[in-house]
């Protein structure tokens, strides 16, 4: 100890580095500054574009200044209504339907092939973005509501599947083998040993999904989807910024509104 | 959970008559609004397109089939410009979502009268817009390109990086801030040397985290316009060239999937 101290004596105390092996440190350093070169060129901006549309921006934000409710009130209203029942019937169908694979997805319950089936089924539901499968299935079912129905149902599969499945393999054990040696059939067991315990928070995912298919609804209705998606896309289309504007602060106020709504709801559950 | 005596006999019910009854009414009354919902959906539907949709996914697939690998090579360049919209959105995100953040944060912010709703309006509005609307309007104004798209991912991820951020920030052990502060520390010094060590293992997870989302919409900003596999993407369609759509849909598939492993693997390593 003693011959240990004079070098550290006298010098000032640094701090200990976050990554603590020096090539590492400096590699990642010289690979992000080389890239952001590499990255920043190949960006091509066009100034002559930019300054084209700034003076469009600047149309754009005083659309803001007043927003234009009245115009197109009747659109903006039907828009945001229509978003509204997808989202809501989206979400019952796909909670319905995620609840037979969700369970097929919890280890503790089904054999394994089907757990490696019905896992793989959520994870491809859930790689693909929203908006790829809304253009699909447009395809599919011609524009409207109905396509963004069921691109919404798709959604909701994936992600209340896997959330479901999660919880039901971290439920408490006991229970279950209790009633397994009392006889219970695997129905019995799944009923009485798992849905009670699953069943809060499983409410709570639910109404959280609700808030992110209205938010998702607002998307896919620009590829044809409905909703109040299609709305803004009109609105765009005809450089009518004002209503623009107001479909966007009414997308906000909305989007925010549930949001609280749903953390109040989850609280009053839990 | 009761017991109730039905027909003079005591049998065991899960719920009491009230909640029984409740129950039974919230059933119902979410019965009838999806009743209600699905009749909407119905009217403003046209059957005849559902009804051959088999048919008309069955021709779709038929075109795709053999998928054009020719047009792999093409993709290349999108493919790179997807990559940097992702990456540079997220890296110009953390400048302006990491002063936010300790604006926003309780224990950390200036003035808890101005700076800190100022911070969080910022947060909440930039996180209630899609990136897909972010650049709806910025095609508008900057026209098509990259550089819309990447501004576009950096506006929505500023919202998420902000919220978990500040969230963290919250939640640190106050007490080495507290020593620090009663040894004379300034406010710069405490958050330097007694905050910023404690978030930066979950700061890197959600810097990493928003990354591996923002490949995933970047790979689809380019419907808008906004650069990237996207536009290929809209094009092919536009030209009804399936076989091509196949490849750039398995483009996209590949693309997020890798993501989603390093990011995995990136997060595992720092916590």
């Amino acid at each position: 100890m003693a011959e240990a101290l004079p070098p550290v004596m006298g010098r000032q105390w640094r701090r200990p580095p976050v990554i603590t092996s020096t090539s590492l440190r400096w590699f990642i350093f010289i690979g992000t500054a080389l890239y952001l070169v590499v990255g920043f060129a190949t960006l091509d901006v066009n100034w002559q574009r930019i300054a084209q549309g700034w003076e469009r921006g600047q149309r754009f934000l005083g659309g803001f200044a007043p927003p234009d409710f009245a115009s197109r009130g009747d659109a903006i209203f039907d828009g945001v209504l229509e978003s509204l029942w997808m989202a809501f019937a989206a979400t019952v169908v796909g909670i319905i339907l995620s609840i037979p694979i969700g369970v097929g997805g919890a280890r503790n319950l089904v054999p394994p092939p089907v757990y490696v089936m019905c896992r793989s089924f959520m994870a491809i539901t859930r790689t693909l973005p929203e908006i790829l499968v809304a253009i699909i299935f447009v395809k599919l079912f011609g524009f409207g509501t109905f396509a963004g129905f069921v691109t919404l149902t798709f959604a909701t599969i994936g992600y209340f599947g896997k959330l479901l499945a999660e919880d039901i393999e971290a439920v408490n054990q006991a229970p279950l083998e209790a009633m397994r040696a009392a006889g219970a059939s695997w129905l019995q067991r799944l009923n009485y040993a798992v849905q009670p315990l699953v069943m809060p928070r499983a409410i709570g995912i639910a109404i959280y999904r609700l808030d992110m298919n209205f938010r998702e609804s607002a998307v896919i209705g620009i590829v044809g989807a409905g909703g109040i998606g299609a709305t803004l896309n009109t609105a765009f289309d005809r450089y009518e910024f004002p209503t623009a504007a107001a479909i966007l602060l009414v997308i906000i106020v909305i989007v925010l509104g549930s949001e609280y709504l749903s953390a109040f709801c989850r609280r009053l559950v839990r | 959970m009761s017991v109730q005596s039905i027909n003079h006999k005591r049998e065991w019910q899960r719920y009491d008559r009230k909640a029984g009854l409740v129950r039974w009414l919230c059933w119902l009354i979410g019965l009838a609004v999806f009743v209600w919902c699905w009749q909407k959906i119905s009217v403003g539907t046209e059957w005849s397109f559902v009804l051959d949709a088999p048919e008309q996914g069955a021709d779709i697939i038929g075109r795709m089939l053999p998928p054009d690998w020719g047009y792999a090579n093409t993709l290349m360049r999108p493919l790179w410009d997807t990559l940097n919209m992702a990456t540079l959105g997220t890296m110009i995100a953390i400048f302006i979502a990491v002063p936010l953040a300790f604006l926003a944060a309780q224990n950390t912010t200036p003035s808890a009268l101005f700076a800190r709703p100022f911070a969080l309006f910022c947060i909440v509005a930039s996180r209630s817009i899609n990136s897909v609307i972010w650049a709806l309007v910025l095609v508008m104004i900057l026209g098509p390109g990259v550089l819309a798209g990447t501004i576009a991912i950096a506006l929505r991820s500023v919202g998420f990086i902000g919220k978990l951020l500040y969230e963290a920030i919250e939640e640190t052990d106050h007490r080495p801030a507290d020593a620090m502060a009663s040894t004379g520390a300034s406010q710069a010094q405490v958050i330097s040397y007694g905050v910023v060590p404690q978030v930066m293992p979950v700061f890197a997870g959600i810097a990493v985290f928003r990354w591996d989302i923002n490949i995933r919409e970047s790979t689809i900003l380019g419907l808008v316009g906004a650069g990237g596999l996207g536009i290929q993407l809209n094009s092919s369609i536009g030209n009804l060239d399936w076989s091509r759509v196949s490849v750039i849909l398995l483009a996209i598939f590949a693309t997020v999937i890798v993501s989603e492993w390093v990011s995995a693997r990136i997060r595992k390593a720092v916590t």
